[in-house]
């Protein structure tokens, strides 16, 4: 992850030249210039007090007044905060004078440095993604003002030092204020990179790792004036919704397109691939008319084969039938033959539905097509605002540079709005109409035109040696999904000298699509469910068996003990309740989680009691947005595991909204919460969903050592809890 | 089509629409007061939660009609400058993640301590069950209740 760009690539990219007139500065080949506030009006800069772009990342104003540019999108995990301090700790930029705003859509200049330059928010990758580029840019930023002073003062650089956002020479007593220096600052032909041991020393970082740095969006967030796409108004605004396919893959034929153009206020009706669209005056009278629709759909599409109750005995089968190779993901030493010489084979099976994202903003944009049909733009909330705007150019049959993307706030985004689906979606509406269209998709087209988190079982078998502890590992994952299905199935700190892990997937034709964080959710599960089962037949401490596996990973070993110490394991515990303990890394952040529980016999009921959870994420850039971030996985993880299920019939959603789809509550969260984070100085890692994929397996262990018994089915509805105690 | 009129945040306001129109519609698309949110749009989740005559309601599944001659009041007009006590005690807290829930949050928990100024946890948690948060801010939004029932 470090310096995966090397510094002499970063110069000649960001390569910066002054234009004539000195005050507009250009970077070669790209010819852009952050584009100027377009939510902020009274951030426009007036002529006399422009100030001066110093880099693509920011722009100085003579009364000291900052702005930096912030490439991530912001769905809640405070990215838009975590990012400008990274960049300003090194420019040591006073943050009480920072104003951040969105970059260009333009990921040659503002992607991150380790991922292709993409600009995607997914992975929890912000924060590490762009850490060593921001902090470089932030570096050379500083070196500009300092040149300039430099020069101005006519003193070797060497002798100047800075504090935020002054630049000191001691040696005269001198200073001077960035503001200051942005009203007659030149930029150099070309930007000196900076080399890493003069960047920061971690010690004497202000804004990096300080508790007391609050996010930016948070008071527009309490009063209602934080900005979603679906709050865009625009003049001569029309409305569109669309009727998509119940079976994915069906085409619609319309049989009543003539009464529903005559339904006032309807505007236009468009046939797409998938599904029907209207666009009416209103909202409203759009949705009456969605509902008067009348449409065939074509029949023959895979999905409805699909049923995923039935599916699990497919994969069954699949998982069995050693026939049928599929693709391996990890494999050293020699498996079948360890598992053949154990001392005892373990073998389970674990299961987990189709989840769906449930973020609380359903998907809507807002494209507008110039009247002469020549260029178009988007407000949309994305996390992946350069392939929206591409989708929504073809869709146009525009050049993406003719097409201006607006980011807005994200109600939440969780994997979901990395898909450009909507966006297409709102085009095709526009372009029929030449209209400003706001489209907007109703909970129940959210949840039944979903993409889910795949379906998916999980076949473990393992070998124990005669001291009881694992030496070989044979696990073969089933379902839907594909790569989704792989993530988090390796097990990079657990000594497993023999081990074997292949994917055996089916496609059935289902829409599914990463779902925070992705495949760790449903592989950690049945890892560390089955380690515990294994353990307890063992007669085994569930904490100190886990530490052997670990022996050859510090990192591992250290979040472990932490949380053991946090949840006094081993402590004497209430009658009727017992702990959990589960491990998991996820965007290389090595976590680690405890929860007490206590069962309801009579109503299968779960009710955690404490969630204890350690992370490693390397240096925390924001510590109380990093405590935010695991506190939400966990209870969105909780969220999963308790209540969240989509099944299919025949290629059918069967859920459509919050009744039938139910989301944790507050009557659902736990006394206490606590999290920790280790003491690091290694780079960040994701925080996004650390938390996340160990809560389920922590809370199945709890079970299993409360009750005796395996939860094997995800989510562990009081039904199926039920019936696994009733099953002895 | 009628002509309704409506009293939202003290001022009165006049639209033209069908009288079975949400008031959720009316308040985003006619009005844009857009900081009161959809959702759901059948009283599952609360994000639409105003007052009407302060009381809490979902107004996704309020017919404007039923809300003429009724004092409205949204999260825009909860405060003059943002600062009732529970919107200072969510940026103490920094409750909000994504935030789209927490407009309906702010006026639950506010229709709340205006009827029990000193409610318990268990009396928040009930108020509060009906307003669902994707991003799992619980914890912190019933820190910062807590908190501001101090100091009202
Ligand atoms: S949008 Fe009204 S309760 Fe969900
Ligand atoms: S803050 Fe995102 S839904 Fe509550």
């Amino acid at each position: 992850m470090k310096n995966s760009k090397s510094p002499d690539t970063t110069v000649s990219r960001r390569k910066f030249l002054s234009a004539a007139g000195g005050i507009t500065f250009a970077i070669t080949t790209y010819a852009i210039l952050p584009q100027w506030a377009f939510e902020n009006p009274e951030l426009e800069p007036n002529p006399e007090d422009k100030g001066r772009q110093i880099s693509a990342w920011v722009h100085i104003r003579p009364d000291g007044r900052i702005n930096i540019y912030n490439p991530a999108a912001e769905m809640g995990q405070g990215s838009m905060t975590a990012l400008p301090v990274i960049f300003a700790e090194e420019m040591d930029a006073d943050w009480s004078l920072v104003h951040i705003e969105y970059s260009p859509i333009e990921p040659k200049i503002y992607g991150p440095g380790v991922w292709g330059g993409r600009m995607m928010t997914v992975g929890s990758r912000a924060v590490s993604g762009y850490y060593d580029s921001l902090r470089q840019a932030g570096a050379q930023a500083r070196y500009v003002l300092m040149d300039n002073v430099a020069k101005k003062w006519n003193v070797p650089i060497t002798e100047l030092s800075t504090e935020p956002s002054m630049v000191i020479h001691r040696a005269s007593k001198r200073k001077i204020s960035y503001g200051e220096i942005a009203s007659f600052a030149t930029l150099p032909e070309k930007l000196p990179a900076i080399p890493a041991d003069q960047l920061k020393d971690p010690k004497n970082f202000r804004l990096i790792g300080n508790q007391k740095i609050t996010r930016f969006d948070i008071p527009a967030k309490v009063n209602g004036s934080a900005k979603y796409a679906i709050d865009v108004r625009l003049p001569g605004m029309v409305y569109g919704v669309i009727s998509r396919s119940p079976v994915n893959g069906a085409k619609p034929s319309l049989l009543n397109a003539t009464e529903i153009r005559k339904i006032t206020g309807v505007i236009e009706v468009v046939t797409l691939d998938h599904g029907i669209g209207v666009v009416a005056d209103t909202l409203e009278k759009a949705l009456k008319a969605k509902a008067a629709l009348r449409i065939e759909w074509s029949k023959g599409a895979k999905a409805a084969t699909h049923s995923s109750e039935q599916a699990y005995a497919e994969y069954t089968a699949l998982v069995n039938d050693d026939s049928r190779k599929g693709r391996s993901l990890e494999s050293k030493g020699d498996p079948a033959n360890a598992i053949k010489m154990a001392t005892k084979v373990y073998t389970a099976m674990y299961k987990n539905d189709y989840l769906y994202h449930a973020q609380m903003e359903p998907l809507n944009a807002v494209v507008s097509l110039a009247a002469d049909g020549t260029s178009a733009e988007v407000w949309c909330g994305t996390q992946a605002p350069d392939s929206a705007k591409g989708a929504a150019a073809r869709v146009l049959g525009l050049d993406e540079s003719k097409v201006t993307l607006y980011p807005h706030y994200l109600g939440g985004g969780f994997g979901r709005r990395s898909s450009p689906d909507y966006v297409e979606e709102a085009a095709a509406l526009a372009k029929a109409v030449r209209k400003p269209v706001k489209l907007i998709w109703t909970r129940e087209d959210d949840m039944q035109y979903g993409q889910f988190r795949p379906i998916c079982l999980q076949h473990l078998q393992a070998g124990v040696d005669q001291a009881g502890n694992i030496t070989s590992w044979k696990y073969i994952i089933s379902g839907t999904g594909d790569n989704l299905l792989a993530s988090g199935a390796e097990m990079p700190f657990y000594t497993l000298p023999d081990l074997l892990i292949e994917l055996r997937a089916v496609d059935h034709g289902i829409r599914t699509k990463h779902w925070r964080a992705v495949g760790h959710g449903p592989n950690k599960y049945a890892i560390e469910a089955f380690i515990d089962e294994i353990a307890q037949d063992q007669q085994k401490d569930p904490y100190q068996y886990r530490r052997h596996l670990m022996r050859n990973h510090p990192r591992a070993l250290k979040v472990l003990d932490t949380v053991a110490e946090m949840a006094g394991w081993g402590k004497k515990l209430p009658q009727g309740r017992a702990m959990g303990i589960a491990f998991a890394e996820r965007s290389g952040s090595p976590g680690a989680g405890v929860c007490e529980i206590s069962l309801d016999r009579e109503t299968g009921k779960i009710k955690v009691h404490h969630i204890w959870a350690a992370v490693d994420g390397g240096v925390i850039v924001q510590p109380d947005n990093a405590r935010a971030q695991t506190e939400g996985s966990l209870l969105m993880g909780l969220s999963s595991v308790f209540h969240e299920s989509i099944t299919i019939k025949n290629g059918e959603v069967q859920q459509s909204n919050f009744h039938d789809y139910p989301i944790l509550r507050m009557a659902d969260i736990p006394e206490t919460l606590e999290v920790k984070f280790i003491d690091s100085q290694e780079a960040p890692s994701g925080l996004g969903e650390a938390g996340l994929p160990f809560i389920g397996p922590a809370v199945a262990n709890a079970f299993l050592a409360l009750t005796g018994q395996a939860l094997r089915h995800m989510p562990f509805t009081p039904e199926r809890v039920l019936a696994t105690v009733g099953a002895k | 089509m009628a002509t309704i009129t409506l009293t939202i945040n003290g001022e009165k306001r006049t639209v033209n629409v069908e009288p079975d129109t949400s008031l959720l519609w009316v308040l985003r698309e006619h009005l844009g007061l857009t900081g009161t949110k959809y959702s759901c749009g059948k009283s599952y989740c609360g994000a639409c939660t105003v007052h009407l005559d302060g009381l809490p309601i979902r107004s996704c599944t309020t017919p404007v009609s039923v809300a003429e001659k009724r004092a409205i009041t949204t999260i825009e007009g909860l405060s003059t400058k943002g600062d009732h006590p529970l919107q200072k005690a969510w940026i103490e807290e920094q409750v909000a993640q994504c935030g789209y829930c927490q407009s309906g949050q702010i006026m639950q928990a506010a229709a709340l301590l205006a009827s029990n100024k000193k409610p318990s946890r268990e009396e928040i948690i009930n108020q509060m069950s009906g307003v669902l948060c994707r991003c799992g801010t619980y914890m912190r939004i019933l820190k910062a209740i807590e908190r501001a029932a101090k100091e009202i």
